[in-house]
């Protein structure tokens, strides 16, 4: 694969990243030793089952993880700065700015008392030196590029007298208002119905490749990720299991986690009479196993898994597993 | 097994909390088709298309305004509030979200063993072999007996709620997106669960779903909805490999992740085919007119086109 000297400098680069909750003198790590980088207009997607951690690392990295949790260690290194170690008020001025972020829900994102042509320009007052009038202009332009045919009249409109779909496009316009060089968008199409979902998507896509953005999506549905993103990372109680391409992925998945997953994915295209499920569920925070943390579901367990957590094991330059099956 | 015929099913809604005008909502629009002994028919459709009216409709949670019922010989609509009371024993669904049709202040335990105890479906000394039988067939460990629906996840949650529906030995089973709020790895375990209860019960079943992926599965019959509206139905063959209308392809393509592009236009009032605005290869006579559901017993579909 080509890569215009864009793997010397990536764009985000997460180092150690562990993320915990300190409740009644416990710890439960939510993020633990995560690592990721991120080039510039790079769609990377980011998969797990609920619970497993994705989007309190999207917190992380915006360093809005609520209390009682706190990053511990690591490092986000984003366009050469420490985002962990910045002072709050120079945080600020990269949320929404430089970084912005798509929740799954529209409703709950966006406030229902004004309009929604006043929200998109909220952002813009605070980060750029715009007059009022480019402002409005500037947003209007932005109700355009999200698709909306008829923008003036949305600019007056509020929340509720939009569909699902409709109030999340608005969101995107609010991501984008900046345009920014990162945006992690967190299971931004769950809510959603296929038709809409599927707009949603390529809307997106075009977004991020006419302005070169990069996007971390976060998702639980692979079938997405398959049409969108290059690259994969598996995560799975707080880890990512595994660091892949997409074609590699879905051709050869290297993790007995990934595996299980490609395998129970609902596809038109195969005819199995049965799918093939992954026994047993997600485990707790509050009881994660020893070792390996996937190892009580494992169809490949060994003895070495029960006892302890397997190191990354690098395959190639962009592919690693943490599996004790890699190991030599 | 059980026969719907022009189902009709209106809400009227006031435009704002205020307004003396109402606006009729048509939830149902004159759905007919049938479902035979120990067939699976599976419904397709967005949000809004009626898929859950019509799961409340044929339970008669919901009274239809016109149309007929037919169970097990008898028209629903006929029957009183007793009568009906033998009836839906015998028909029983499954919701969404297995936190929320589940009471938290009982013990799974007893979320089994109450309908068993209520409908007398077996001698009180015997409820609980029954409950243990269930739960085997389930899949859940006796140890979850005692505990409480917020102990569990969200998969052993839809075990106890697939359970209890089954602990009245239904003859139909509506299930009303059983799956969609569990994660990937839970729903293929259990879809798995369905086709097991499919075998060993030869249960009729009625599987809603807006995913297209998870209904193929379970399903021998298909029926895709739209605006209260039957747009397509047939056997699980036809539809898959040679779906006719323009909305069924698009959800086909949508389940695929391939991404469709439309230009969405919001018409309300709409004299002619319900998805006229967004159709792909719509044409003059679709404004205006409504296409009827024609062809045969097979493959039906509800477009001009073919």
């Amino acid at each position: 694969m080509t890569e215009e000297n864009t793997s010397t400098h990536p764009l985000l680069n997460i180092d150690d990243l562990t993320t915990s909750f300190f409740i009644d003198s416990s710890i439960f790590r939510a993020v633990d030793s995560v690592n990721l980088t991120l080039h510039r207009g790079e769609i990377f997607g980011l998969v797990g089952e609920s619970g497993s951690g994705k989007t309190m690392t999207a917190l992380s990295i915006l360093r809005l993880v609520p209390p009682p949790g706190r990053i511990e260690r690591g490092k986000v290194i984003f366009e050469g700065r420490d985002l962990v170690r910045i002072p709050a008020k120079e945080m600020q001025k990269i949320r929404g700015n430089k970084i912005s972020m798509i929740f799954q829900e529209p409703m709950t994102s966006l406030n229902p008392v004004f309009k929604i042509g006043d929200q998109i320009a909220e952002i813009l007052e605070t980060h750029t030196e715009f007059s009022k009038k480019e402002i409005k202009e500037r947003t209007i332009e932005l109700l355009m590029r999200v698709g909306f045919n008829e923008a003036e009249k949305r600019y007056i409109q509020y929340p509720h007298q939009l569909s699902g779909g409709q109030r999340q496009r608005i969101l995107i316009a609010m991501a984008i208002a900046c345009n920014p060089s990162l945006v992690i968008a967190d299971e931004p199409t769950t809510a959603l119905d296929v038709a809409t979902q599927s707009l949603i998507l390529s809307l997106l896509q075009n977004l991020m490749v006419e302005h070169r953005t990069a996007m971390l999506f976060i998702t639980h549905n692979l079938n997405v990720i398959k049409q969108l993103a290059r690259r994969i990372g598996i995560m799975y109680a707080g880890r990512i299991m595994e660091l892949n391409s997409v074609n590699d992925f879905f051709t050869d998945p290297l993790h007995p986690y990934s595996k299980g997953l490609v395998e129970s994915i609902i596809g038109l295209e195969r005819n199995e009479r049965r799918l093939k499920a992954i026994p047993g569920s997600v485990p707790r925070l509050s009881e994660l196993p020893r070792g390996c943390k996937f190892h009580p579901r494992c169809a490949f367990v060994m003895e070495i898994c029960k006892t302890r957590e397997p190191p990354v094991t690098q395959i190639t330059n962009e592919k690693w597993v943490r599996c004790y099956l890699y190991r030599n | 097994m059980l026969s719907i015929s022009e189902l009709t099913k209106t809400f009227e809604v006031r435009k704002t909390a205020f307004s003396i005008k109402k606006h009729v909502i048509s939830a149902l629009d004159k759905v007919s088709f049938f479902v035979e002994k120990g067939e699976t028919l599976g419904v397709v459709g967005e949000s809004g298309s009626g898929k859950s009216t019509l799961a409340r409709c044929i339970l008669m949670l919901e009274v239809p305004d016109s149309g007929t019922i037919t169970f097990a010989g008898a028209d629903l609509m006929d029957l009183t509030h007793n009568q009906l009371r033998t009836y839906r024993k015998r028909m029983q669904i499954i919701f969404q979200d297995p936190y929320s049709s589940l009471n938290p202040r009982h013990t799974v335990y007893y979320t089994i063993a109450e309908p068993i105890l209520f409908h007398h479906i077996a001698p009180k000394e015997e409820t609980r072999k029954r409950v243990i039988e269930i739960f085997k067939n389930v899949g859940l460990d006796e140890d979850f007996m005692n505990k409480y629906p917020h102990e569990m996840s969200g998969g052993q949650r839809q075990r106890v709620a697939i359970g209890r529906a089954l602990a009245t030995n239904p003859a139909l089973l509506i299930a009303d997106e059983p799956v969609s709020s569990l994660d990937v790895s839970i729903q293929a375990q259990i879809i798995n669960l369905f086709m097991d209860i499919k075998e060993q019960y030869a249960i009729t079943m009625i599987f809603i779903s807006h995913d297209l992926n998870i209904v193929r599965f379970v399903s021998d019959n298909i029926i895709v909805m739209y605006g209260g509206k039957i747009l397509e139905m047939g056997t699980k063959e036809e539809v898959l490999n040679h779906p006719l209308h323009p909305y069924t392809q698009m959800l086909m393509n949508a389940s695929q992740g391939k991404f469709s592009h439309y230009k969405g236009q919001d018409i309300i009032d709409i004299s002619g085919c319900l998805y006229y605005p967004r159709c792909q290869r719509r044409k003059a006579v679709c404004k205006n007119s409504v296409p009827p559901l024609t062809g045969d017993k097979d493959h039906m579909v509800a477009c001009f086109k073919e």
